[in-house]
């Protein structure tokens, strides 16, 4: 019948995407114990391909945390909440013309470039600030030591093409 | 607000926030992903690490298993068995036999030393390393024999203790990477009265410098005793350095001297002590512990006896039959000792040693066999809690396990694993640190990062090269096995459609490679999936192979020997006692029996002669091993250079 083949294909995809969640968790979980350092749930759901903002993430952990938070996730709370994630398809990640169009927000004289100060500002004081390493890192990939300007069109391609 | 305001204006709008909280989010899901690259190349490594230690365990047993069968040895060469079992050390004729006879040319230009040493020996040896200059044969020799005999006063472990005006520096795995040691020194001070340092194990093999790192500590050990204490790591063991690199660096540097250098250097390592207490508090071992590890035993073993970890121990009754030929442990029959039985350590006392120098910490309780090294334990926070109350200390400090933020606390802050060996899998791929211990067990952690550029490079770069250094030796590894992958993706591939399921290509890997790495998100890396999510399973083999020395010779020998490449290296560099470099056509096909026979393999004899004659190799009747070996080396097709050679030590 068509309906039972469909439930075992769907079933099959379910298995594959768990199991895809259970690797993606076991890399994080140093003491093989089936549990991770909460700090690295945020990479975690990010390396499954979903982009949840900081606030979304931070309801998200409320609902894989123990009831009294002990600092560590578990694996049998975390597959399911995760699994539902991926079947709803929450969070997915933001298209590269979108991407542009926010920097171009940020640039409305529309030079093409953003200058090292003006990124600082926006990104550590706007939205959900970055802490200093975030911030230090997005530099050192968008612009070299001595330049002070980030183009951002061919940031944004080169990030996309290595992501690729 | 108002000072110190910059002159540029923020436009503040529900738009500018918008496209801020976009750029953010973007960014925040790309690093992460750049760190699970990261973290997976690290798994990469380590995964592959620990399963060539199993391998090393496995050679040792072929040696036993091999003394047992191969006649000739024990006829020819009975100081070969001793030198496999531990005995016979070099006297004092032995030192002036060895390094009086030892002249320095007028031509040396690298560093000279005066003796009794100084500080001022310690600045002009690290001065001329730093110019990557080499220190002569004679001075190595006299520093060696000198630290042996220190050493031998000392006790199994060190005892050291902290006071209000000195911090004691704790510093783990180098692994001969100079650069990260000379960091170390220019951060935190050189070793000296005022400045103790304990170095937990580990020094040599993998890097480029273990020998001038080794000539470092011993003279500061001998400049300032006490306060440089050094612990025995499991590379401390002339077997561990047949493969990772140390036996070659040395031969490679001292081409006349070299044999001698490593001689001596067996014993120093055996004298070395096994651990450090400070303040009765902190104990300091290169492993771990195992639930039966007995500190009281450890005190008093005489632990020169054990020459290599990696040898099983003698019976204490040396006529022992040997109905039971594979199991290890027992000495071949007929093989004449030099010694008694005394002279060897029991099982028991042998087993603890290498649990201390193995182990590794783990979150599941209680305490269990090491499987990914072979050797030693994973030990349990349970364990931690009853060996650190019933021996009355606070505190482990181990090594022995790379850390990516060079340090890491477990077990309820009861044990620290430190490793001062950044980028030691490959540049960028973890951070090095060391612990400065206060008066009253207050500790610091420092971390640090050896690199070439006066910056850092952007994190995706870093990511990139550790990523594709790593697939690239995780397909090494795969061609190697090639035989035995396409015959377990065969089994499942019922319909030999030439495709498998995720699931089904996941599970051989595992099953065939025994690593146990997340294949699905590696897969990407590895081979080609069609539209429906099924795996092409032969483009796993499409851009690498093994190149054949000799065209006719068949596949599958061509991937054994490639496979068994390290192990056979090792065995001949032991067989070769007069360290000619050659071994008769006879030694060899004997030899090549047995290994077959103990690794279960299928070649058929014929096939591995005719390969050496046709190899061209010395028409002599005798074959050059090294050039043989050489021979086997994977091309990656999609290199820029048309060979690449692989170094698997």
């Amino acid at each position: 019948m068509a309906d039972e083949k469909e439930k075992e294909t769907s079933e099959l995809l379910v298995a594959d995407m768990q199991r895809k969640i259970k690797e993606a968790f076991e890399v994080f979980d140093h003491e093989l114990n089936n549990t991770v350092d909460v700090r690295e749930i945020g990479t975690i759901i990010r390396s499954l391909g979903c982009c949840p903002n900081e606030g979304e993430l931070h309801d998200l952990l409320a609902e894989v945390e123990e009831e009294e938070p002990t600092g560590y996730i578990r694996f049998e709370k975390f597959l399911p909440v995760m699994t539902n994630i991926l079947l709803e398809r929450r969070y997915r990640p933001i298209p590269e013309e979108v991407l542009l169009r926010a920097f171009e927000v940020l640039d409305p004289t529309k030079r093409g470039y953003l200058s090292k100060e003006e990124l600082i500002k926006y990104m550590t004081e706007e939205g959900e600030p970055f802490s200093q390493e975030e911030m230090e890192e997005m530099l050192s990939a968008a612009i070299g030591p001595e330049s002070n300007f980030i183009h951002y069109r061919d940031y944004i391609t080169m990030m996309v093409i290595d992501e690729n | 607000m108002g000072c110190g305001s910059s002159s540029i204006k923020i436009r503040k709008s529900a738009k500018t926030i918008r496209a801020a909280l976009i750029i953010q989010n973007w960014y925040r899901g790309y690093r992460a992903r750049l760190k699970t690259r990261q973290r997976y190349a690290l798994t990469i490594f380590q995964s592959i690490e620990y399963a060539d230690e199993q391998g090393q365990l496995q050679l040792s047993n072929f040696f036993s298993f091999m003394l047992e069968n191969y006649v000739h040895i024990q006829e020819k060469d009975p100081t070969l068995v001793n030198r496999l079992f531990g005995c016979a050390p070099l006297d004092d004729r032995g030192r002036q036999e060895c390094v009086g006879i030892i002249e320095i040319p007028d031509s040396y230009i690298g560093p000279r030393l005066q003796f009794p040493l100084n500080s001022n020996s310690l600045n002009v040896m690290i001065e001329a390393f730093k110019q990557q200059q080499i220190l002569h044969a004679y001075y190595v020799l006299e520093i060696l024999f000198e630290t042996k005999e220190a050493m031998k006063q000392m006790p199994n472990f060190n005892h050291i203790r902290t006071c209000p005006t000195k911090e004691i520096t704790i510093c783990g795995d180098l692994h001969g990477k100079l650069e990260d040691l000379l960091l170390i020194f220019t951060k935190n001070g050189l070793p000296s009265g005022y400045n103790p340092y304990v170095f937990n194990g580990d020094f040599v093999d993998r890097g480029k410098c273990s020998i001038e790192i080794l000539m470092i500590l011993f003279v500061s050990f001998l400049l300032y005793g006490d306060d440089l204490c050094l612990n025995r790591g499991n590379h401390e063991d002339f077997l561990m350095n047949m493969r990772y690199g140390f036996t070659k660096e040395v031969l490679s540097k001292y081409k006349i001297h070299g044999k001698k250098i490593l001689q001596v250097l067996e014993e120093v390592f055996a004298w070395l002590p096994l651990g450090t207490i400070i303040d009765d508090e902190i104990l300091i071992m290169h492993g771990g512990i195992s639930e039966s590890t007995d500190l009281n035993l450890l005190h008093h073993i005489e632990r020169n006896k054990m020459k290599s970890v990696l040898m099983p121990p003698v019976p204490v009754d040396k006529d022992v039959g040997t109905e039971t030929k594979k199991t290890k442990g027992y000495m071949p029959r007929g093989v004449k000792l030099s010694g008694s039985p005394s002279d060897y350590l029991t099982k028991h006392e042998w087993e603890q040693v290498i649990d201390i120098l193995w182990s590794d910490p783990r979150g599941k309780r209680g305490c269990y066999p090491n499987t990914s090294r072979g050797g030693g334990c994973y030990f349990g926070p349970d364990v931690t809690t009853k060996f650190l109350n019933k021996n009355r200390l606070k505190l482990l400090i181990r090594s022995h396990e790379c850390k990516p933020e060079g340090y890491e606390v477990c077990h309820d802050g009861k044990v620290i694993t430190v490793f001062s060996a950044s980028n030691y899998y490959e540049e960028g791929s973890n951070r090095g640190a060391y612990i400065k211990v206060g008066f009253s067990t207050n500790l610091r952690f420092f971390q640090y990062q050896v690199t070439k550029a006066t910056c850092l490079g952007p994190l995706h770069q870093r990511v990139n090269t550790i990523e594709s250094s790593a697939i690239r030796i995780l397909k090494e590894r795969i061609i190697s096995r090639k035989t035995d992958l396409i015959h377990s993706f065969q089994l499942q591939d019922r319909t030999k459609s030439g495709k498998i399921s995720m699931g089904q290509w996941a599970f051989s890997m595992e099953n065939v490679l025994g690593l146990n790495l997340p294949w699905r998100s590696l897969s990407s890396h590895l081979v080609l999936t069609d539209q429906d999510g099924n795996i092409d399973y032969m483009t796993c083999f499409h851009d690498i192979h093994i190149q054949k020395p000799v065209k006719e010779a068949q596949s599958a020998l061509i991937e054994t020997l490639y496979r068994y490449r390290s192990d056979l290296q090792i065995i001949f560099n032991v067989i070769d006692s007069d360290h000619s470099g050659l071994i008769s056509m006879e030694e060899f096909h004997s030899m090549w029996k047995l290994f077959c026979s103990h690794y279960n393999l299928h070649i058929g004899d014929s096939q591995v002669d005719e390969l050496a004659e046709r190899m061209d190799l010395n028409k002599d009747g005798s074959i050059d091993f090294n050039e043989f070996l050489k021979a086997f080396y994977v091309v990656h097709q999609l290199d820029n250079l048309h060979k690449s050679k692989t170094q698997l030590a």
